[in-house]
């Protein structure tokens, strides 16, 4: 038993030192850019990938040939930062938060797509360290000496952080930016090499941590966002900013795995997510960090919202009757992809809610469509239900999900609180994926069809014409309710609005499940619709697809997201009929809307509209 | 000087807040020692002293913003120490805020309206239209400081003089026994400032509300304040009517040199 306990110790230890890389890199360049780079668990798999050609190239039985590789393929992702901070970042420093976020999330999709074209889709097995490749014996059990040195290399590269940040020049101004970018600017300092070596620095880290992870485990195509939802877990639980902090936290979440693997082996993210509850409420900055700085930014100043007049009125009650006649008149195949629109219409109209008016950034508003799809599905799967039970079930779960997860994001807010929603989402994909025997795996649930009265094409169109176009229209009641009021007061100013008796947090949380429910109606819809579910329901790029609907149409305005869906899938539809790399244009297209259309479609035109109104009177 | 007696007898009954031995440090500093003093229904109290004396932070204690390290707060007599922002309004306490604190994407009604739903008790109605409630009522509290004109307008784009009486018409949607107001005329224009005090004065008057203002401008302070108290790094050191708190030779040598103290003269 003690040397069980042991080894997993080890083995947690082992894994704890790619994960603090990653996080530390992170961590340092959210300290001085702001921008929380979602594209480093990118880096992470580049850097694998970039050491399996070098190391290979170099001729990996020699010493030389597997350091030097590693070493290269960091210096190679420490490139490629520059590169991405030169050509993207550096336009966007300015943006809002959530552009940022978007833009980064361009590059998760553009470097997937990279690396399938350079790399191919099989795993690719990592060569062995030179002089590293036997085992010890402690208390009666192998242990790999690879193991050993990785356990080394996490400490040693904490002190050289401190080293680098306590003792040099570089990492003064580092930490002087951290604190006060403006006055670090004012002071002469050339803030964009500053910027671009962090972000360098950063990248490099992440490459190193990829690459010193190829005797332990293959590169795959899959490894860029599993490694980017724990590390955000490191994050939060270590507290963002905090470098020791990343530490501890990579140390205990390694940990965890080596020993959930022991208890729960299908579901090792439950013990994480349980942890990092307790640290959460605990600490709600993690373990080490601070509450963001005193100096309270005054809050940006929202545009004023008013209810439909009578001509916005008349053009959706026009749309609706235009939806209503369509399948009259058009092929079938229309009415397929029409019923697939309206059903992505409500799933982006639901996580505007939390977004645009609550203010709530949710990077995995997926969990709660998937966890409808499979609410529905396993309903029929396990109890047999028919469709219309079913339907009743998928927002229950959907919305019961939300109420847990949601208790725990309303603490945070920003860029904190997306990275703990893109974390319960992977947490509810794994869940669906490794807990085969209730879910099917990846071979998801099939079977999930409608009940006779709604099997033809036209029929379901109506259902999910009549459910969607009920959910958004109250939705957007809602939205003018006293509870609106009180989540856009909220998010508008939070001073104020406990000042007048508003319990913001619970009013948040009331957004949150209330659009984690109207998402688990339309995921339900979905599995009817599919007639099957399966884990890519709730994987992150669909939470990216409900972004980037509802940034496509303006986050600021209530009709924007139905547009925006209509747009969005419209636009990746023909992207996917043009190439087989759509997630390289799909990246490309999102990089380029950050950069070219900070306020979405709709926003624009209004912005625009509102332009030509008011030069002529003035 | 003489540590400020403890309201007592018929003053105490008159008193609407009583603050007794406030202090809070943080990390070592300590930003308020032992503070004690009362404000009456009816009566505006300026709370002054230079920079880094404690007057946010005892503002901040008083609204529920900070948790104080020792002391009490009552409120008509019932204790308040401690409760949360949203708590202590339920009790009776307005606040106006040193950066103006209203919401941005909504009209001047509409902020006011937030105000009175809340006060109804009213917040969690997710389907009923939130603008046609309390409408009248919010009009005419925007009628008494001045702002109905503006109603429809959106908070974002008004002046800063104007957007301070929104404030007030909001600190006052709940019928306060208590108005704190932390730097109410920092940023105005000299004739707004002594406007929107007269404005103070006279609902505080009406209304019997007790008012504690911060205030840098002196002659603001001494046109405006019934009582005028001094902080002098986190210690209260004087407490009294305008005119013997100016005479006072501890006060003149806290604010020597700077002739802030000399007001209107």
């Amino acid at each position: 038993m003690l040397d069980l306990i042991l080894t997993q110790t080890l083995n947690g230890l082992a894994s704890a030192s790619s994960l603090f890389l990653v996080a530390s890199g992170l961590s340092i360049i959210f300290g001085v850019t702001r921008i929380v780079n979602f594209a480093h668990g990118s880096l992470y798999m580049l850097g694998a990938y970039l050491g399996w050609t070098l190391v290979t190239w170099l001729g990996p039985a020699s010493p030389f040939g597997f350091w030097g590789g590693v070493l290269l393929a960091a210096l190679s992702v420490a490139a490629i930062g520059v590169l991405i901070e030169v050509a993207i970042l550096r336009r966007i420093y300015q943006a809002p938060e959530l552009f940022q976020l978007l833009a980064t999330f361009g590059v998760v999709l553009m470097i997937q797509d990279i690396a399938l074209a350079v790399w191919g889709p099989e795993d690719k097995l990592g060569p062995r360290a030179p002089g590293f490749k036997s085992f010890v014996i402690l208390f009666d059990s192998r242990f790999p000496t690879y193991e050993l040195l990785l356990i080394a290399i996490g400490p040693a590269v904490l002190g050289l952080l401190w080293f680098l940040f306590r003792r040099t020049r570089w990492g003064t101004l580092v930490r002087a930016a951290t604190q006060d970018r403006e006055m670090v600017g004012a002071l002469g300092v050339n803030q964009r090499l500053l910027f671009t070596s962090v972000f360098a620095f950063g990248a490099g880290l992440a490459g190193l941590g990829g690459a010193l992870q190829l005797p332990r485990e293959a590169a795959t195509l899959h490894m860029d966002l599993s490694m980017i939802a724990e590390v955000f877990v490191v994050v939060v639980v270590g507290g963002l900013g905090s470098v020791t902090g990343a530490y501890l936290a990579a140390v205990l979440i390694g940990i965890l795995h080596a020993f959930g693997i022991l208890i729960f082996p299908k579901i090792t993210l439950v013990l994480v997510f349980l942890v990092m509850a307790v640290v959460l409420v605990a600490k709600p900055h993690g373990l080490l960090g601070k509450p963001p700085t005193g100096q309270a930014r005054a809050p940006a100043d929202e545009p004023l919202l008013r209810p439909a007049d009578r001509a916005t009125k008349l053009a959706g009650l026009a749309a609706l009757l235009l939806l209503a006649t369509l399948p009259l008149v058009t092929p079938d195949y229309l009415v397929l992809t029409l019923t697939e629109l309206l059903i992505l219409g409500l799933f982006a109209a639901s996580l505007h809610f939390m977004m645009g008016p609550g203010g709530m950034t949710s990077f995995g508003h997926a969990a709660y469509f998937g966890l409808g799809a499979y609410g529905a599905a396993l309903a029929v799967k396990w109890l047999g239900a028919p469709m219309e039970p079913a339907l009743l079930f998928a927002p229950l779960l959907a919305g019961v999900a939300g109420a847990v997860f949601g208790w725990f994001c309303v603490r945070l807010s920003g860029v904190y609180l997306a990275m703990l929603t893109l974390a319960f989402a992977q947490i509810a994909w794994a869940t669906a994926f490794q807990w085969v025997e209730f879910t099917g795996g990846d071979n998801g649930i099939l079977g999930v069809w409608p009940a006779q009265w709604a099997v033809s094409k036209t029929a379901f169109y109506y259902l999910v014409l009549g459910l969607c176009a009920a959910c958004v229209l109250l939705l957007r009641i809602m939205l003018f309710s006293p509870l609106g009021y009180a989540l856009r007061a909220a998010r508008d100013n939070p001073l104020r609005a406990e000042a007048i008796g508003i319990d913001t947090m619970r009013v948040q949380w009331a957004a949150f499940v209330v659009a984690a429910f109207a998402a688990g109606i339309a995921g339900g819809l979905f599995a009817f619709f599919k007639g099957s579910v399966f884990p890519t329901y709730l994987a992150i790029p669909r939470s990216v697809d409900a972004l980037l609907m509802v940034l496509l149409g303006g986050v600021q305005t209530v009709s924007g997201p139905i547009v925006g869906a209509f747009a969005y899938a419209g636009l990746s539809e023909q992207l996917s009929r043009l190439t087989m790399y759509w997630r390289f244009a799909l990246g490309l297209s999102i990089v380029l809307l950050v950069v070219l259309f900070p306020r979405g479609l709709v926003g624009s035109f209004l912005a625009w509209r509102e332009r030509s109104r008011a030069e002529p009177a003035r | 000087m003489s540590a400020p007696a403890l309201p007592s007898g018929a003053a105490a009954r008159e008193a609407v807040l009583v603050a007794r031995d406030l202090a809070k440090s943080f990390g070592g500093v300590d930003a308020v020692q032992g503070v004690s003093f009362s404000v009456e229904a009816g009566r505006m109290v300026a709370l002054i002293g230079p920079n880094g004396a404690g007057k946010t932070t005892c503002f901040n204690m008083l609204g529920g913003q900070l948790v104080p390290d020792r002391g009490e707060i009552l409120l008509a007599g019932r204790a308040i120490t401690g409760l949360k922002p949203r708590a202590i309004w339920r009790r009776g306490v307005g606040r106006t805020f040193q950066i103006t604190a209203t919401f941005s994407s909504m009209t001047v009604r509409e902020n006011v309206q937030m105000a009175l739903i809340s006060e109804a008790g009213g917040l969690w109605h997710p389907f009923r239209a939130a603008r046609d409630q309390h409408a009248a009522a919010a009009e005419s509290l925007l009628a008494a400081v001045g702002m109905l004109g503006q109603a429809d307008r959106a908070c974002g784009v008004l002046a800063y003089g104007d957007l301070k009486r929104v404030e007030l018409a909001i600190a006052l949607a709940n019928r306060p026994k208590l108005l704190l107001m932390d730097e109410p005329t920092a940023g105005m224009a000299p004739g707004e400032r002594i406007e929107l005090m007269a404005l103070t004065a006279r609902i505080a008057a009406e209304e019997r509300i007790a008012v504690l203002f911060t205030e840098h401008d002196m002659d603001v302070v001494f046109a405006h304040a019934d009582r005028v108290i001094v902080l002098d790094r986190g210690r209260l050191i004087a407490d009294g009517p305008a005119e013997t708190v100016r005479q006072d030779p501890q006060v003149r040598a806290v604010y020597l040199g700077s002739g802030a103290i000399s007001g209107g003269h």
